[in-house]
């Protein structure tokens, strides 16, 4: 089976899926001839042409709104973010329109629109260029959200958020796009949204998280189990909404010790939502409190490389709470 | 076909269509003079009038094609929606909150319209959200060669908002078949357009690149005209068109607004003496189309159907509460 970077199969997705479908279409700030800024939409243009890779005016709010017009009539737009920090702009697009649009109207409307941001730091981008806005947009009924860890995942949640009834918020990692290369088989194939993964297997303790911080997760489980003996179970969430209650309660009970992980800050994050979930229904399988390993709660991470390393997540501070938790 | 000089005609609207549009104008009045009785008896929460504006709503419609284009309306249109199609009935089952409302079941406040069958577009209340749906859908259109146009009207206080000029601007780019239409009825809620602009709504449409137009909202047969060739202009691929209505707001914001908090009767009663509803009267009466028996009769039908429709509605069933938690996603795998 191939191996491809992240990068790319989120773009084989789209090529494939506009292949197949020629109702579904890309918008967003330089995604035509350009490509995009990271190069995500590469191509397209030059294969589908300019209305089906669609350069837009720089106004993220417009862009959402106007995919979500299209995806009214039936099209299945993909709305770019250029930086997930930038798509505030269109939250209430997305929060008040798309989430409402199929429950306001009593099923009589749909919004089968696909949002995509690039999320995380580590690029040296600064307040504005490094957030992972999730916790803002979870909780909202009506939206779906995605945040693959791998090129398979990335592929196969895209295809399949394009090619579900309702909008569908796909955070990709920006720092996974090239340093992330997994097999990818050439063959059509979907990740179905909701479904958790186990990356690993493990009876000491239970890792819970999604996106770019997994990556740490297991290579510091690698290190535990060669020096310490410690096995660490770890899952994917990969999609934030609908959590996978199943996986998560399966996950956390075959240890009783969960760590979850994001680089989301730790407040309000997906992380809380997860830990009240085991915390209702298996509270007296746990051996150990429920940790949280996040990032800091100030508003985003400083450009300055102390600053920005201190922030974001690694192995070793994934290493110290796991062999601390395994211990405890 | 008679040969006398006449206005409609010159706009090529047979003596039928302009009746059928005067007879439309006195129904959306008539229910929405209903809707504020409601309200104050006590048998709904909540009504939202669009008093004097229904002329300009009713001429909008007439001037659209109900079969290939797409309605955006916001939330005082009752003129626009009962021209594309939507009936008393469906308009009383919304302001009751009843499952059978086909805008919502019941869900949404009145005023926020929205009908797949009717091609009207489904709402929401932070305005000028429409305005990038419009452009959306007419986006989709251009896409596909279809030959559908949409037409979406807002507020003067709407045309503050970011979504506004978003929207504007990306169909100029683009040159989409759309018609942006403004209701500058001259408030938003309490603040008069002299603190919402200090410039002309329609004069926006030059940084746009496409026509503006500012017309007489009191002069129907004139906004059936400025959007029909806007119509025809958006069908040729020649993009979009920016109208700006001028029209008044007789009525509170609201059933929950005292509007002499902010303004005097004696402003309220200049501008509702320029009633274009009157106006067309005297004009199709005038023509010999028009008499004060067809008005008994007229006004006789549209009681009846009101009072059915009320009738109707006040009987209606509530969406379950079981039923009131559907919907928020796809329930069918692959549906829409």
């Amino acid at each position: 089976m191939p191996i491809i970077e992240y990068i790319d199969a989120i773009r084989l997705a789209m090529k494939e899926e506009m292949e197949r479908d020629p109702e579904v279409f890309v918008l967003g700030e330089d995604v035509g001839l350009k490509g995009g800024v990271f190069g995500t939409t590469k191509g397209l243009q030059q294969q589908f042409g300019e209305s089906r890779a669609l350069d837009t005016p720089l106004a993220e709010s417009a862009i959402a709104g106007v995919a979500i017009g299209a995806a009214m009539a039936g099209m299945k737009p993909i709305a770019e973010m250029q930086y997930s920090d930038f798509m505030f702009p269109a939250t209430n697009q997305i929060i008040s329109e798309a989430a409402k649009i199929r429950y306001r109207s009593n099923n009589d409307w749909s919004c089968p629109v696909v949002i995509r941001a690039p999320i995380g730091g580590g690029v040296f981008g600064g307040l504005y260029h490094s957030q992972c806005p999730e916790s803002v947009f979870f909780g909202t009924p009506g939206l779906k959200i995605v945040a693959p860890a791998t090129a398979y995942d990335a592929k196969g949640l895209l295809k399949a958020a394009i090619r579900d009834p309702d909008p569908v918020l796909f955070f990709e990692n920006k720092k996974c796009y090239r340093l992330v290369s997994d097999e990818v088989p050439d063959e059509d194939y979907i990740v179905p949204i909701g479904q958790s993964r186990v990356m690993r297997e493990g009876s000491d303790l239970t890792v819970i998280g999604y996106s770019l911080p997994l990556h740490f997760a297991m290579q510091a489980a690698e290190e535990l189990a060669r020096e310490e003996g410690v096995e660490a179970h770890i899952i994917d969430l990969r999609t934030l909404q609908p959590l996978d209650r199943d996986g998560i309660l399966a996950a956390a009970a075959k240890t009783g010790k969960v760590i979850i992980v994001h680089e989301d800050n730790k407040t309000g994050g997906v992380g809380a939502e997860v830990a009240a979930m085991i915390a209702e229904e298996l509270l007296y399988e746990l051996d150990a409190p429920i940790r949280r390993v996040c990032g800091p709660d100030v508003p985003a991470m400083p450009i300055n490389p102390p600053g920005e390393k201190h922030f974001l997540l690694n192995k070793e501070k994934l290493k110290a709470a796991m062999l601390e938790m395994a211990r405890y | 076909m008679s040969n006398r000089d006449s206005r409609h005609e010159a706009l090529g609207l047979t003596d039928a269509q302009v009746v059928a549009m005067y007879e439309m104008m006195q129904l959306a009045r008539r229910y929405d003079e209903r809707g504020q009785l409601l309200q104050r008896a006590g048998k709904i929460n909540f009504h939202i009038s669009g008093i004097t504006q229904e002329p300009s709503q009713v001429a909008m419609a007439f001037a659209m094609n109900t079969e290939t284009d797409w309605f955006l309306p916001y939330y005082r249109d009752y003129g626009l929606v009962l021209s594309v199609g939507m009936t008393v009935k469906e308009l009383m089952l919304s302001v009751f909150a009843k499952e059978e409302d086909p805008n919502s079941a019941g869900r949404q406040m009145p005023g926020h319209f929205g009908c797949r069958r009717l091609r009207i577009v489904t709402g929401s209340s932070p305005v000028t959200t429409q305005v990038p749906h419009a452009v959306g859908l007419a986006l989709a259109a251009k896409m596909r060669g279809e030959p559908s146009v949409s037409i979406v009207s807002f507020g003067d206080g709407s045309s503050n908002q970011g979504d506004f000029h978003e929207g504007c601007n990306f169909a100029g780019v683009q040159k989409l078949p759309v018609i942006f239409v403004c209701q500058n009825n001259g408030y938003a809620i309490s603040v008069p357009f002299s603190k919402q602009s200090a410039g002309r709504i329609a004069d926006r449409a030059i940084g746009y690149g496409f026509p503006g137009f500012r017309v007489d909202g009191n002069d129907p047969l004139e906004v059936y005209r400025v959007v029909k060739e806007a119509r025809e202009r958006a069908v040729a691929g020649e993009g979009p068109t920016l109208i700006e209505i001028m029209t008044y707001r007789v009525t509170a914001h609201s059933t929950s607004d005292n509007d002499l908090a902010y303004r005097t009767k004696d402003e309220v009663d200049h501008h509702r003496a320029k009633d274009a509803i009157p106006m067309l009267r005297d004009y199709l009466t005038g023509l010999g189309l028009w008499s004060d028996d067809r008005e008994d009769e007229l006004k006789q039908r549209q009681r009846a159907i009101i009072d059915e429709g009320q009738a109707y509605a006040e009987k209606a069933s509530f969406q379950s509460p079981e039923d009131s938690v559907r919907y928020v996603y796809a329930e069918e795998e692959g549906g829409r």
